[in-house]
């Protein structure tokens, strides 16, 4: 703050363009409503009604909106973690397979520990952390591949996101898969008792907002004021100055992704302990993809991620509600990869004026 | 082409970079543009590119007032800019390059633009081929592909944003033929410049550049000292020679070697004392750099042993070397050194060593400010490091040397500075080898070589020579030993 107190020409010209980034945004979003009516007149629907479901769906009662929040953690859990592989300059793409391996872990541990004699408390912690690991070690694939290998970490993600999946369905048709007849459904679900209870009437558990909110703020905390985030910073700008000028590029690197793995690993254990209480083969319900948006939407700004990953959330949740409109509930994908596309479009086309300007 | 330029402003928040600037540029001729560093020259030439636009004020081609949207279109009227960075494309090849500049035609003419590209090659005695990787080329070579590129474009006005810094005497003198005879066919010229004796050589009529205005047009005889007292409006005197040797080796070099794919250099053989400066000649490419990368860790001897103040250091690698006091300014300032998007301020605080966790803002932005003052760098504690000027931006990458250092490897520390700024620099340099810090670097400018080093390297064709004393030898002997004479 000083520093744009004292340098108050250059704090303005900032602010300035805080403003204009507010703008774009915005804009965006408008052009984003705007072709999403189009599309939605295409399909013979009217939008604003369409528009007043999605709200209805995400907030017309206590229990839709706590299922907002609840979707909203898993969502900004994920794109905690990839604002630290961002910042280096590393497109994580493998996070839905980090959060799949997080879930498979996590079941796992459930599974092993099911019959001792341990406190179900221990044994969820027990399974958070089987859950991290198993994110921690799939995201260090691709960071591996990339130092070593010069394998670039998009496709190297790419392909560990098939990876996983792959693991996930195996394990639910082979070795895990339910007594009697193996099922697409999932596994058997867990214990009742190792299940995160919701608060009373509602469909969220306080502890997996207590871990969302934390995790949140160390996220800003790290990237805005420690040494750690400048350092990825200036990786993710130039690593081989930030190299000729001490930072250990591959060792941050492996911690960026190391960072997002943990946290795919934990939203992986929450979706097994808190929505699903079983292994499916489409464990990571898109989190990861959908974090990768919020990440680039926010362009990469740690404390608007939680914002805008809360419109997604209440976009996913409230969007269920067009079904009675004969619409396909997938409909909240069109607007929200539109917004996307909007905000990079907006963004690009100022930064070509900027530069004749 | 002749150029004419009415009356152009140009602001960047509150400076005012070009401050109505009345300047005719006859057919045919090599204009030079002298100034200090921002003085205004790049900005004016950028306006007469198209990077950026005039507040206010036109531009004449013949006569005729023109609007230039952008490069490509400052190509396309046939002007067109050597960058002091060259812009290209280097994971890509020579000819590729050129293919991606040309205009038209679903199906590249591979064949076509490889002969031509032979042909303009020998025309100015360049040696190019059209298959070389550009990331393999030295500075010095992706300036001559740039001018036959603009050349192959049809470009009718020729601009040079410093061209010569960088690059060997041999090229240097090779640029200057090549530029007299485009001259001699009618292009137009424009040689930006800090470097009198260049302008002074090579030049028809001079303008003169000072924060931001034209202060005066010469024509020959050229004063030196007129030109001195117009760039700075004072006149400035050359620092004294003075060496601060003890005997204690803080580097041994024992049989080294070193490769890469293009060139070897066997059998290197020296001790690199405490508080000396070592300079490095020889054209651009003869294995200066590979010789800098050795000392820094960041390139492994093939054979032979580097000891650093006695302990074996072979074969670690540069965070070790940086560790042990040993410190490298790359030539590439915005691609090694700098890192653009980040502000000075961060820029300070990473070059530091930090244990702590949390950034201390208040020391950071006390130190930055602290440096900005020392260093006379142009520019707030937020300002990022792209919005400076060239010369800026090596003075902050001077300021980002930590305190204590055994060792400087510097490549072209002064290129892109006006005479003022490097002769402050090599007075701070000196300051360090008081302390018995060490100094090597290389430079294109002889001179500097002679000047400010103690011993001098010279590098020819994959050969090393043996250390010569700077005190007795001259821009003759070296120039000789450059030319692969007298070996």
């Amino acid at each position: 703050m000083s520093v744009e107190l004292r340098y108050s020409r250059s704090a303005r010209s900032l602010n300035k363009s805080a403003w204009v980034n507010v703008g774009i945004r915005l804009s965006a979003i408008i052009l984003a409503l705007l072709f999403t009516s189009v599309i939605l007149l295409i399909a013979k629907a009217n939008p604003l009604q369409a528009y007043k479901s999605i709200l209805h769906g995400a907030f017309g009662s206590t229990i839709k909106l706590t299922s907002v929040i609840a979707s909203w953690v898993p969502l900004v859990i994920a794109t905690s973690g990839l604002l630290f592989t961002f910042t280096a300059g590393l497109w994580n793409i493998g996070m839905e397979g980090q959060i799949i391996m997080g879930s498979v872990f996590a079941v796992g541990a459930f599974r092993f520990l099911d019959d001792t004699s341990l406190a179900p408390a221990l044994v969820i912690t027990l399974a958070f952390v089987a859950g991290a690991v198993g994110g921690i070690l799939w995201a260090l694939l691709p960071g591996l591949m990339k130092i070593f290998g010069g394998v670039n970490e998009i496709f190297g993600g790419l392909g560990l996101n098939f990876v996983a999946k792959t693991v996930a369905i195996w394990l639910i048709f082979g070795p895990w898969k339910r007594p009697g007849v193996a099922s697409g459904s999932g596994t058997e679900w867990i214990d009742i008792q190792y299940r995160l209870p919701y608060l009373p009437g509602t469909n969220l558990s306080l502890t997996i907002l207590i871990i969302a909110v934390v995790i949140a703020i160390i996220t800003a905390v790290m990237l805005k004021g420690t040494h750690f985030g400048l350092r990825l910073k200036a990786i993710g700008k130039n690593d081989k100055a930030a190299y000729i000028l001490g930072v250990p590029t591959s060792r941050y690197f492996l911690l960026a992704f190391g960072i997002c793995g943990f946290f795919a690993g934990i939203a992986g254990s929450i979706l097994v302990t808190s929505k699903q209480y079983s292994l499916i083969p489409d464990a990571g319900f898109g989190y990861g993809f959908l974090g990768l948006l919020v990440a680039m939407l926010v362009n990469y700004h740690p404390i608007w991620s939680s914002v805008v990953a809360l419109f997604f959330a209440a976009l996913s949740i409230g969007n269920t509600e067009l079904q009675y409109m004969g619409l396909n509930s997938y409909f909240a994908g069109v607007l929200q990869g539109f917004l996307v596309l909007f905000v990079v479009l907006v963004d690009g086309v100022r930064k070509q004026l900027v530069k004749t300007r | 082409m002749k150029i004419s330029f009415s009356h152009i402003h140009k602001r960047f928040g509150n400076v005012h970079a070009n401050n109505d600037i009345n300047l005719v540029i006859p057919s045919g001729s090599i204009q030079g543009i002298l100034g200090e560093n921002g003085a205004g020259k790049s900005t004016l030439m950028k306006i007469l590119t198209g990077y950026y636009h005039a507040d206010s004020g036109e531009i004449l081609l013949d006569d005729r007032a023109v609007k230039i949207t952008s490069p490509v279109d400052a190509v396309r009227q046939g002007i067109g800019m050597l960058h002091q960075d060259p812009l290209d494309f280097p994971p890509m090849r020579v000819i590729d390059n050129f293919l991606l500049g040309s205009r038209g035609g679903l199906f590249p003419k591979r064949n076509e633009v490889e002969k031509e590209i032979l042909r303009l090659s020998r025309e100015f005695d360049f040696q190019i081929s059209p298959d070389t990787y550009v990331e393999t080329m030295t500075v010095g070579e992706r300036q001559q592909l740039e001018i036959l590129r603009l050349l192959w474009l049809g470009v009718k006005v020729l601009i040079l944003d410093e061209p010569t810094t960088g690059i060997s005497a041999n090229q240097r003198d090779k640029l200057f033929a090549t530029l007299i005879k485009l001259a001699k066919q009618g292009l137009t010229v424009i040689f930006v410049s800090h470097k009198l004796e260049e302008v002074e050589q090579l030049c028809d009529r001079v303008a003169v550049f000072r924060q931001g205005e034209v202060v005066g047009e010469v024509e020959p005889p050229y004063d030196t000292d007129e030109f001195v007292y117009m760039m700075f409006g004072k006149s400035v005197e050359v620092g004294e020679k003075k060496t601060f040797c003890t005997e204690l080796p803080l580097i041994q070099l024992e049989n080294i070697g070193l490769e890469d794919y293009r060139l070897h250099l066997g059998n290197i053989n020296l001790e690199i004392y405490q508080g000396e400066v070592i300079g490095l000649a020889g054209m651009e490419g003869s294995g200066q750099r590979l010789f800098l990368h050795m000392l820094t860790g960041l390139l492994r001897p093939v054979t032979g042993k580097i000891k650093l103040t006695g302990e074996d250091f072979t074969g670690k690698t540069y965070p070790f070397f940086q560790k042990a006091g040993v410190a490298y300014l790359p030539a590439a300032r915005l691609e090694e050194g700098l890192i653009p998007g980040m502000t000075l301020t961060e820029h300070f605080i990473l070059s530091e060593e930090h244990s702590e966790l949390f950034v201390d803002q208040k020391s950071a932005l006390y130190l930055t400010e602290e440096r900005i003052r020392d260093f006379y760098i142009k520019g707030t504690p937020v300002s990022m490091i792209e919005q400076l000027s060239g010369g800026n931006q090596q003075r902050a990458l001077l300021a980002l040397l930590r305190r204590k250092l055994k060792l400087i490897l510097m490549e072209h520390p002064t290129r892109g500075l006006d005479i003022e700024s490097a002769i402050w620099i090599w007075s701070k340099m000196k300051e360090r080898c008081k302390e018995c810090s060490s100094v090597v670097f290389t430079s294109s400018d002889l001179d500097e070589i002679i000047q400010y080093s103690d011993r001098i390297l010279v590098f020819f064709g994959g050969l090393v020579s043996e250390p010569i004393d700077a005190t007795t030898t001259t821009v003759d002997e070296l120039g000789q030993l450059i030319g692969g004479k007298g070996w």
